[in-house]
């Protein structure tokens, strides 16, 4: 059982390290293996024990492992899936925990959003303006008259905007996708709205 | 198995393991946050005049999106951030919340700021385009449209580019030493600009002396004898120029009431359910603070409030009239207007009629104007701009343009933010075609800089400015503000030198 056991973590540790492994594959490897809050079994808390402890070995030496400290010991805590397209069309999916706002987000996660939250998450900018499928846009909380008023500016807005600064992840938001105004340019060079 | 003893040993296999045939790391290109230091000898350099948003922005792309390319911003000040720094109001601080990824930028390995550097003075763009391969002329738009009318040079007569750089710390406004002894003050226009002028001019100084607004404006503003001020415009109520926040922040306004005349709102409520959402909401927020009968509570506060303002609509100036004395402004002849046609074409027309205005304050805020910095460079005089095509100045090679300088002195800093995206995306599209030679070796900034010494002309670093800041904090804590603005070139320098 030990050699199973270390067989195993050893594997586990192998593919959640490999780059290309699509980060849902591994969101779902990484639920599956770290301790929930009930039913913990022997054999999860030791393996979530041993990649703990890796992660920190990496991490005090001062190279990144796989996740941030913080990330990794907010695995036991329910992920929401969510989907960024950029202004060129390119789509990341992202694996992130409850009550963040959507800018914080593209932040934390460093995502290629040219511009994104200029002034911060203050409501002083329109450039965290996203784009909401209509189903996820209606469940939302209401507008408040200062987000309006920001919006109001956006490049590219849609009845289904919102600025992510004043947009808080929640569970129901899971699989939901996000977009920012797409580029089109036509003959002249001036921006178009798509 | 589940001791914590067997799990460690199993961890030190595993480390082993893991070191020893590690590949494939993981590694992110974190925003701005350059982590190469070495710059390769063939990378591209590119010269970037004026260190506003524009050249931030610009700056930011560039070096974000290729690894192989060096930028100076070269700006004319000691002092970084142009408009963000001198335009933006000082009640508005988050705006300025841009600084930090400017800031960003600047400490990039691959960036460098080159402060108190006048370029067309100390150094020619011809001179900048022998020691970069790519020059882009980011510099704003340090003029003003002028009103055109008799009696514009009189006392008590301001650009609001002049009035707003006063407050704001500009150099070059520092001795305005506006005149705040009347009763009543006109704006002539209506834009954002016209309404940061108005907010200032009425906000109760509680407010104001929490913010960046330099103490000389703060001082005369607490003696200020304004108590009416009126935002005056060529056209109709649907033709404002303003934002809605800037305008619901004039309804909000503490201490102040709106008085306006109802009959120059006829006919606008019908209008609104024809216009698209973001007029529509500005135009109803108008409506209820000039003509909607207010509620208890909001008619009492209109009572208690000493000071008013409000919008005058078909009005344009003729002339501003002299005091006794012939010395200064008391007073301004408006001609007033009709509309003729609809729509977007909708054109203000003379009427024939005038009316006169009793006033002590004049500020035209009708629009900045770039200027011509050097003549190798191509300027379209009448629209005072730089003819480009998609940021590529006309007729000549390798040289750009991004900001107000490229397309006229309107929008936000996010508008700014797209269009210098834009141009540092033509710019790298010319390198990667091969049509923007990057091939040779140019000097960049050592050769810049070997031309500035022998000229007497010591450029002021990022860390430079980085004490000035520092000072100009440490004297705002003093007094309860973010900061104290320094307002003297020379002492500018002595604090970056010191």
């Amino acid at each position: 059982m030990a050699r199973c056991l270390y067989l195993g973590s050893f594997l586990f540790t192998k593919i959640v390290n490999t780059p290309r492994i699509s980060m849902r594959v591994k969101t779902c490897l990484i639920k599956t293996w770290t301790p929930h809050s009930q039913g913990k079994t022997a054999k999860c808390s030791t393996f979530s024990n041993i990649l703990i402890k890796i992660n920190d070995m990496y991490s005090s030496s001062g190279k990144s492992w796989l996740l941030t400290s913080s990330d990794f010991y907010s695995l036991s805590e329910e992920k929401v899936i969510i989907h960024f397209i950029n202004q060129d069309g390119i789509r990341t999916t992202t694996a992130v925990t409850e009550g963040q706002t959507l800018l914080d987000v593209v932040v934390n996660k460093n995502l290629d959003i040219s511009g994104f939250g200029a002034c911060e998450g203050t409501l002083a900018c329109s450039t965290c303006h996203l784009i909401f499928d209509k189903t996820f846009y209606e469940k939302m909380e209401p507008t408040v008259d200062e987000e309006m008023d920001m919006l109001d500016l956006a490049y590219g807005l849609t009845k289904t905007s919102r600025l992510g600064c004043q947009v808080t992840v929640q569970k129901w938001m899971d699989g939901m996708t996000v977009q920012v105004p797409q580029e089109v340019r036509d003959a002249v060079g001036s921006k178009g709205n798509q | 198995m589940s001791t914590h003893k067997a799990a460690l040993c199993k961890v030190q296999i595993l480390k082993l393991f893991l070191t020893s045939a590690r590949c494939g790391r993981i590694t992110r290109f974190h925003g701005v946050c350059g982590l190469s230091t070495s710059t390769p000898a063939s990378s591209a350099k590119v010269c970037i005049v004026g260190g506003g948003p524009a050249g931030f922005y610009t700056a930011q792309h560039l070096v974000k999106t290729r690894t192989d390319v060096q930028v100076d911003i070269y700006e004319r000040l000691p002092v970084p951030f142009g408009l963000v720094r001198f335009g933006v109001a000082p009640d508005h601080p988050e705006v300025k919340n841009v600084i930090n990824t400017f800031t960003q930028t600047a400490q990039h390995a691959r960036c460098s700021f080159h402060g108190n550097v006048r370029v067309g003075k100390d150094v020619t763009v011809e001179e900048l385009q022998e020691a970069y391969h790519a020059v882009v002329l980011s510099y704003g738009a340090e003029g003003n449209r002028t009103m055109g009318v008799p009696g514009e040079d009189l006392a008590g007569v301001y650009s609001a580019k002049d009035f707003v750089g006063w407050y704001n710390g500009l150099p070059r406004n520092s001795e305005l030493r506006p005149d705040l002894s009347c009763e009543t003050a006109v704006i002539l226009g209506q834009g954002n600009v016209a309404l940061d002028v108005a907010r200032i001019l009425l906000s109760p100084v509680d407010i104001l002396k929490k913010t960046d607004i330099t103490q000389h404006a703060l001082d005369a503003l607490a003696e200020s004898s304004v108590r009416r001020v009126l935002i005056v415009g060529r056209r109709g109520p649907l033709q404002v120029a303003c934002t809605i926040k800037e305008l619901r922040e004039m309804v909000n306004l503490p201490g102040t009431r709106p008085e306006m005349e109802a009959s120059e709102f006829e006919g606008i409520a019908e209008t609104l359910k024809s216009l698209a959402r973001p007029r529509k909401r500005l135009t109803e927020l108008l409506l209820k603070a000039a003509i909607e009968t207010p509620g208890e509570e909001e008619l009492e506060r209109r009572n208690r409030a000493e000071r008013a303002w409000g919008f005058r609509f078909l009005r344009k100036p003729l002339e501003v009239l002299p005091s006794t004395d012939l010395i200064r402004a008391a007073g301004i002849r408006l001609a007033v207007n009709r509309l003729e046609g609809d729509g977007e074409g909708v054109r203000a027309v003379a009427t024939g009629e005038v009316e006169d205005v009793e006033c002590g304050l004049v500020i035209s805020s009708i629009g900045y104007k770039s200027l011509l910095i050097d003549p190798a460079v191509p300027f379209d005089a009448r629209k005072a701009i730089i003819p480009n095509t998609m940021g590529r100045v006309q007729q000549t090679a390798g040289l750009y343009c991004s900001g107000w300088v490229k397309r006229g002195p309107t929008g936000v800093i996010a508008t700014t933010m797209n269009d210098s995206f834009d141009t540092a995306r033509t710019l790298l599209q010319d390198i990667g075609k091969g049509t923007l030679d990057v091939s040779t070796v140019k000097p960049g900034s050592q050769g810049v800089s070997a031309l500035l010494e022998k000229r007497g002309v010591k450029p002021v670093s990022f860390s430079d400015w980085e004490k000035i800041d520092s000072e100009e904090t440490r004297r705002g804590e003093i007094k309860g503000k973010p900061r104290e603005k320094m307002l003297d070139v020379g002492e500018m320098l002595q604090v970056a030198r010191a």
